[in-house]
């Protein structure tokens, strides 16, 4: 028993990821060296700006790409090692949702049919009970299952996320890697969604992987958040503390940068630049360039995560004593 | 009196063969020289084409229906195609979500910014190069005499982005209408817009329409705001009194919907349900279907009141 409580559900070592770089191109570095671990239950918040690679991790988790370099571990066990018709199981355990509810669900196909399909291809129900799994689906995620023949485009934003949602877990996964998955959703409805990503937690004692860019979201659903900058984990820790005591400076931005209500007709006092071009990174720590710490070891060498506190990771040359 | 832009009883619908769609339903606002206002609400609530409507903007089917627009005191809904051409990136400006909405794709920046001078201005080339150099000086750009040669593709989301502030302020507007040009940043590129947004306002001295479905960012910006719901203003006042003391159940539930003002890991407190479609909209108020308050009475549609010096509320059962 402890043992399985003490082996994470997924675990990801030094992974790298490039992409291109073929001929005469350089190749983009998209991932350089990221290494984390999910536990049972687990709700671990991804958080970074555009291209800086959290959904290319994310896309490596679910396995809907392979790494150029690094180990990833179900249960303790290789990815490699989950193959064959036996460990089908396991290999469903992982389930994606998407970001964008209009693109994400194919628009000819009723709505069935898209939660339906995948349980019955994978035996995991009799194709005459389809119906009767896919009603019991949609009443989890909150639709009306007589509205099961119809199409995407009959539905609201909303309740197209519903319907990805279901369709994830029609295959009984452990684990959602969840990619800006309420991004595209009104204030209100978000709240909704967020709502069902909470009690389906609590429900099904899944596991999440929350992607996004959005720091109030994170920090609202998750229990450690990791923060990442151009292909690189630049902190790791607790959500709370995170919050309260950020220690890298490019975290300790982001959570000064966030609009906030009850910060009114405030000054923005922004960090300078725009986020480096992954297919040329600054050398050494990668938000060199911005940071206003920024002095000589910097430029020079890469920060390696170190311990800050317990439970709290952080790469950043200031931490270390002169 | 420096009202700068007075919006009175404006309606625009949209006549299609579905039937009417209200997309602005007697909206009314005034705005002050220098002043920021708020315009928020969910999509389909008409907050941008409120803007669009302000612009001269709006598209067949659609077309305003009644009500006035004066800006500087001088009417806006009469004028002809020639007296928009006038006015439009002249006095009254617009910055859309994507900044590709503004710039042509394959112009190089001089040209289009150029362009945008010298049909407004009789000065010379010379004259009217200085002017978007400067200005691009102003927005925060690098190398501004390399950058006007380069096209809108070489530039970052966040540099387009600072294009299109420049281009809309070249000729001083009086008002600029700034619909969610963030939206689509990353959160330090956002930040870096706002403090340029709220830097070029102070020295200028143009009153801006910020349209926005963020109240977080509303917060930060705005010195006024109004809530949009269904084509209609429900709540509007100063910043601190909306989002301190809201007394519609509208703004209370938007407000309450935002994850940071909620205990990490609980649920959100939420409003149910979904914003009405907007055609066929009945009689009453659009939101009471939503509502934890509704009554027999919000079947009347509920008039503007004034709770207090300044604000304005479309509610029959207003929170205390």
């Amino acid at each position: 028993m402890s043992a399985a409580v003490d082996t994470p559900l997924v675990e990801l070592r030094g992974i790298c990821k490039r992409f291109g770089g073929r001929r005469s191109t350089r190749p983009v570095h998209a991932l350089d060296g990221v290494s984390f671990l999910v536990r049972e239950r687990e709700v671990v918040g991804l958080v970074g700006e555009s291209g800086c690679g959290k959904s290319t991790l994310g896309r490596i988790v679910s396995r809907l790409l392979e790494p150029s370099e690094g180990e990833r571990y179900w249960r303790g066990r290789p990815y490699a090692q989950l193959e064959g018709r036996s460990q089908r199981a396991e290999r469903l355990a992982v389930q994606m949702i998407f970001q964008d509810p209009y693109a994400s669900l194919n628009p000819r196909m009723r709505v069935d049919r898209i939660v339906g399909e995948a349980p019955v291809v994978h035996g995991l129900v009799a194709a005459r009970e389809r119906d009767e799994y896919v009603a019991r689906l949609l009443r989890r995620v909150g639709l009306d299952p007589s509205l099961m023949r119809r199409f995407p485009h009959q539905f609201s934003g909303g309740q197209r996320s519903r319907i990805g949602i279901a369709r994830a877990l029609a295959v009984n996964p452990r684990f959602l890697v969840c990619d800006e998955a309420v991004a595209a959703l009104d204030v209100s409805i978000q709240a909704q969604v967020l709502n069902l990503f909470i009690r389906l937690r609590e429900e099904l004692g899944l596991a999440y992987l929350f992607i996004s860019h959005d720091l109030g979201v994170i920090r609202h659903v998750s229990d450690r958040v990791l923060v990442m900058y151009l292909g690189r984990i630049v902190e790791s820790a607790p959500a709370a503390e995170l919050y309260s005591h950020p220690n890298h400076p490019y975290t300790e931005a982001l959570i000064l940068e966030v609009p906030r209500i009850d910060a009114r007709r405030r000054r923005y006092v922004p960090i300078r630049g725009e986020i480096p071009s992954p297919l040329a990174p600054p050398s050494g720590c990668h938000f060199h360039p911005r940071c206003p710490k920024a002095f000589g070891r910097c430029r020079a060498e890469r920060p390696l995560l170190r311990e800050v506190a317990p439970g709290h990771l952080s790469a950043c040359h200031l931490n270390e004593a002169p | 009196m420096s009202a700068v832009l007075e919006v009175d009883g404006l309606r625009t619908h949209f006549f299609t063969r579905a039937g009417v769609v209200k997309a602005v339903d007697d909206v009314g606002f005034t705005l002050e020289r220098g002043k920021v206002l708020g315009l928020v609400g969910e999509s389909g609530s008409g907050k941008s084409m409120t803007g669009y409507s302000i612009m001269g903007l709006v598209d067949e089917p659609g077309r305003i229906v009644s009500g006035s627009i004066r800006l500087e005191g001088a009417e806006l809904t009469r004028l002809d195609a020639e007296g928009w051409r006038r006015l439009r990136g002249n006095r009254i400006a617009m910055i859309f979500q994507d900044p590709m909405m503004t710039l042509n794709p394959v112009l190089r920046i001089d040209t289009q910014m150029m362009e945008a001078v010298l049909a407004h201005q009789a000065v010379s080339r010379a004259a009217a190069r200085n002017r978007c150099r400067e200005a691009l000086a102003w927005v925060g750009i690098a190398s501004p005499e390399e950058r006007l040669r380069a096209y809108p593709h070489q530039f970052s989301g966040g540099m387009r982005q600072r294009i299109a502030i420049a281009i809309a302020l070249l000729n001083r507007p009086a008002v600029v209408i700034a619909d969610e040009p963030t939206t689509a940043l990353d959160v330090t590129i956002q930040g870096q817009i706002l403090a340029e947004m709220q830097r070029l306002c102070r020295e200028s001295g143009a009153a801006l329409i910020w349209i926005t479905h963020d109240l977080s960012v509303v917060a930060g910006l705005a010195d006024r705001v109004c809530v949009m719901y269904a084509g209609r203003i429900v709540e509007s006042g100063p910043v601190d009194d909306i989002l301190d003391a809201p007394l519609h159940p509208y703004t209370r539930g938007l407000l309450d919907s935002i994850p940071a003002r909620n205990v990490p890991g609980r649920p959100l407190a939420q409003i149910p349900g979904m914003a009405p479609a907007p055609i066929a909209l009945g009689e009453g108020c659009a939101f009471r279907d939503r509502c934890s308050r509704a009554a027999e009475a919000c079947a009347v549609s509920p008039p503007v009141s004034s709770p207090a010096a300044s604000r304005t509320l479309r509610c029959l059962r207003p929170l205390a």
